[in-house]
């Protein structure tokens, strides 16, 4: 994994087409060992990445979904409770005492390992998604921000518990609100584009082998000039994708055949009502001829 | 920005000087421009030069980029920056020695803000030039009235018959206070109407280790309220001209000691304020909002700016636990049906709109503007705020969310 171009290479063989850019944020955040926050539109393939990235480390994935309201117990550790009180009762004819069953109950038996204790617990470094962190609340933030900093988590009645092995951290975000400067500071960060239609290209040929070269392409540039067009909801790479194995279904080999089916075909781009309505045959009409 | 980067500091050191004194100078220069990067940085920087060695120039841009950029805006700027940092200045400087002393600026402020600083009373300018005419538009008989009153009655007092220096300062020192009053008392109302509605069974076994394990105390527990997020929308138009200045102040206090706060001020178009408001530096905050009110005391253009921040910052700025404040008198100079259609979509994404209107107060005011009558319907809150009072009467809207 040492240069640019070996990264491209092996991401490009799981499917993964990647520009410089992205691909010079992998290699700082391999080789410092720092984590990368990434940010762009929603769509932009920014949690494929770690998947990817993890297929050609050869190691886990774990992912940390991020919503409002996530806590402690939800993303780092809790006890397991029922087992615990079972331990208690089966405990309780034995004469032991209290402090004895409370040593007992609270060691790493009793643990349920969430996301992040996991994430530090293994013995092959895994990638730690840590997907829409601007979903999360603040406290949470400054709770990761500790995590992060120093790769180690006290639980009171444990003790500290220290990685094994530093996990390679991903952090996405939509910008939903504004992260702290003291979260963006501790990472590496790299603003991810909508690909250009050569990327997209290489992207529908990598994951559709059977689709026409040719067909790829009028995709391609047809969801660039649409992505320009003033929407509420800009179509992401999964809807190219979805829309282009909807026209292989429906059989269609070339974009200016068929101006009804292509129409109808749009749902796969337009995932609003508002939008439905905005991008009007006319509209798509101008389109194709762009694309074309 | 052209003008920090061409601040006039010693360049010399980007011609001969050790890589270490450059990328020292380079993180400078990006600080005074705004990026928020430390001396954390400077070592980050330095380290990543010397594992990653000698690359072509791109890689290095693309890798520095990636270690000191921090958000969108700064990955945005930070080629204009790298440009102007490592090639026009080292041209500019050729034939200097580099045998001066550390021309490291330190924390001197960026060119900027030097015009700024001699004569120092341009903050004070600024603060003038925000409520400027309410002093001279006033009229002295409504200014002999309130002579002498106390803070009670400055309260209650509309805020346009105010003329006399010290009692405006008097009312905004009172309107950003309520703001931080309001906020405090709301942040201890949500705690006390905690209810556990949960169990907590982490501390329910804990407690009860004593008595082996049986249950007997529950401790519960509850998720605490957050406090919900404000977004203000300040009309500093013309029409608005005799109240704004005490509303800046007002939002002021909510910005700063309301947590989750997003503020703007709008007249034919919209600016987003929060950081100045937050800028803790009185003189570079009062000369950015300076900057930005340019076009002060203009129309307003309310459908315009409601629909600017639907498309530019709603995304971000508006949640479903959002109060979205507008503090304006409703007199549109655009389209009236352009503010109804801009406010029916920003109300599917708040919950609550509240719009705080000063001419409501007036004896004898109806809200019969077309735009007005429109709106109505889909505001949730239409209240006077000609008086401090009002103004703090609507905590208690806002507590009921």
């Amino acid at each position: 994994m040492d240069t640019l171009q070996d990264i491209k290479d092996r991401l490009a063989a799981v499917h993964y087409i990647t520009d410089d850019t992205l691909a010079t944020a992998l290699q700082l955040a391999l080789m410092l060992g720092r984590p990368l926050l990434l940010e762009g539109e929603a769509g932009v393939g920014k949690t494929e990445i770690a998947k990817a990235l993890a297929t050609i480390l050869e190691t886990r994935l774990i992912r940390l979904q991020c919503y409002e309201g996530l806590d402690a117990s939800a993303a780092i550790y809790e006890w397991n409770y029922q087992r615990q009180l079972l331990a208690i009762k089966a405990s309780e004819h034995e004469n032991i005492s209290a402090a004895k069953i409370e040593t007992h109950i609270f060691s790493e038996d009793y643990l349920l390992r969430r996301p992040l204790l996991e994430a530090i617990s293994q013995d092959k470094a895994p990638v730690l998604l840590i997907d829409e962190i601007d979903r999360a609340d603040e406290e949470f933030e400054a709770y990761l921000l500790e995590i992060l900093s120093d790769f180690q988590i006290t639980v009171p009645e444990l003790g500290t518990i220290t990685a094994k092995t530093i996990p390679i951290v991903v952090l996405t975000s939509n910008s939903t609100r504004e992260l702290s400067d003291a979260l963006r500071r501790r990472c590496l960060y790299a603003y991810i584009e909508f690909p250009d239609p050569e990327r997209e290209l290489a992207i529908i040929l990598g994951r559709m082998p059977d689709i026409e070269e040719k067909l790829a392409l009028q995709v391609a540039r047809f969801v660039r000039e649409l992505r320009r067009e003033d929407l509420d909801k800009v179509p992401g790479i999964a809807e190219t994708l979805d829309w282009a194995a909807a026209l292989m279904g429906l059989n269609i080999k070339d974009l200016g055949n068929d101006p009804a089916l292509i129409q109808s075909s749009l749902i796969c781009l337009l995932k609003t009502e508002a939008d439905a309505k905005a991008v009007t045959p006319e509209v798509t009409g101008r389109l194709i001829g762009q694309a074309a | 920005m052209p003008a920090p980067d061409r601040d006039g500091r010693g360049g010399t050191a980007c011609i001969d000087a050790p890589i270490t004194g450059r990328i020292i100078g380079f993180v400078d220069h990006l600080r005074l421009n705004g990026f928020k990067v430390g001396p954390a940085e400077t070592q980050a920087a330095l380290k990543m030069i010397d594992q990653i060695g000698p690359l072509d120039l791109s890689r290095t841009r693309q890798s520095l980029k990636t270690l000191l950029a921090g958000r969108h805006e700064e990955w945005q700027r930070f080629d204009d920056h790298f440009e102007a940092y490592w090639f026009t200045r080292g041209r500019q400087r050729t034939g200097h020695s580099t045998a001066q002393t550390n021309p490291r600026p330190g924390n001197k402020r960026p060119s900027l803000w030097s015009d700024h600083f001699e004569g120092a009373d341009l903050g004070a300018a600024a603060d003038q030039g925000i409520g400027s005419g309410s002093t001279s538009q006033s009229d002295r008989k409504s200014a002999a009235r309130i002579v002498a009153s106390g803070q009670s009655n400055l309260k209650q007092t509309d805020l346009r018959h105010i003329a006399d220096p010290h009692e405006i300062a008097e009312a905004e020192r009172l309107a950003y206070r309520l703001a931080a009053a309001m906020r405090y008392r709301l942040s201890r109302r949500y705690k006390a109407a905690r209810s556990g509605s949960k169990l907590d069974l982490r501390r329910t076994i804990r407690r009860n280790i004593q008595y082996g394990g049986e249950p007997l105390i529950l401790v519960h527990r509850a998720r605490p309220d957050r406090p919900v997020r404000i977004v203000v929308l300040l009309d500093v138009s013309g029409s608005m001209k005799l109240y704004s200045r005490f509303f800046l102040q007002f939002v002021r206090g909510l910005v700063s000691q309301w947590i989750d706060t997003d503020a703007y001020l709008f007249h034919t178009k919209l600016v987003r304020v929060s950081d100045a408001l937050r800028e803790k530096d009185a003189i570079k905050a009062m000369t950015q909002l300076a900057l930005m009110a340019d076009g002060f005391g203009g129309g307003t253009r309310l459908g315009e700016s409601l629909k600017m921040f639907n498309d530019h910052h709603a995304k971000r700025a508006l949640n479903s636990r959002t109060i979205f404040m507008i503090l304006s008198d409703g007199y549109e100079t655009g389209a009236p049906e352009g503010m109804a259609v801009e406010l029916k979509r920003l109300k599917k994404r708040v919950r609550r709109i509240v719009w705080l209107n000063p001419v409501l107060g007036w004896r004898d005011y109806e809200p019969i503007t077309k735009a007005m009558a429109l709106a109505l319907p889909l505001i949730d809150h239409f209240c006077a705020a000609n008086t401090l009072e009002q103004l703090a009467a609507i905590e208690n809207d806002i507590a009921r969310l």
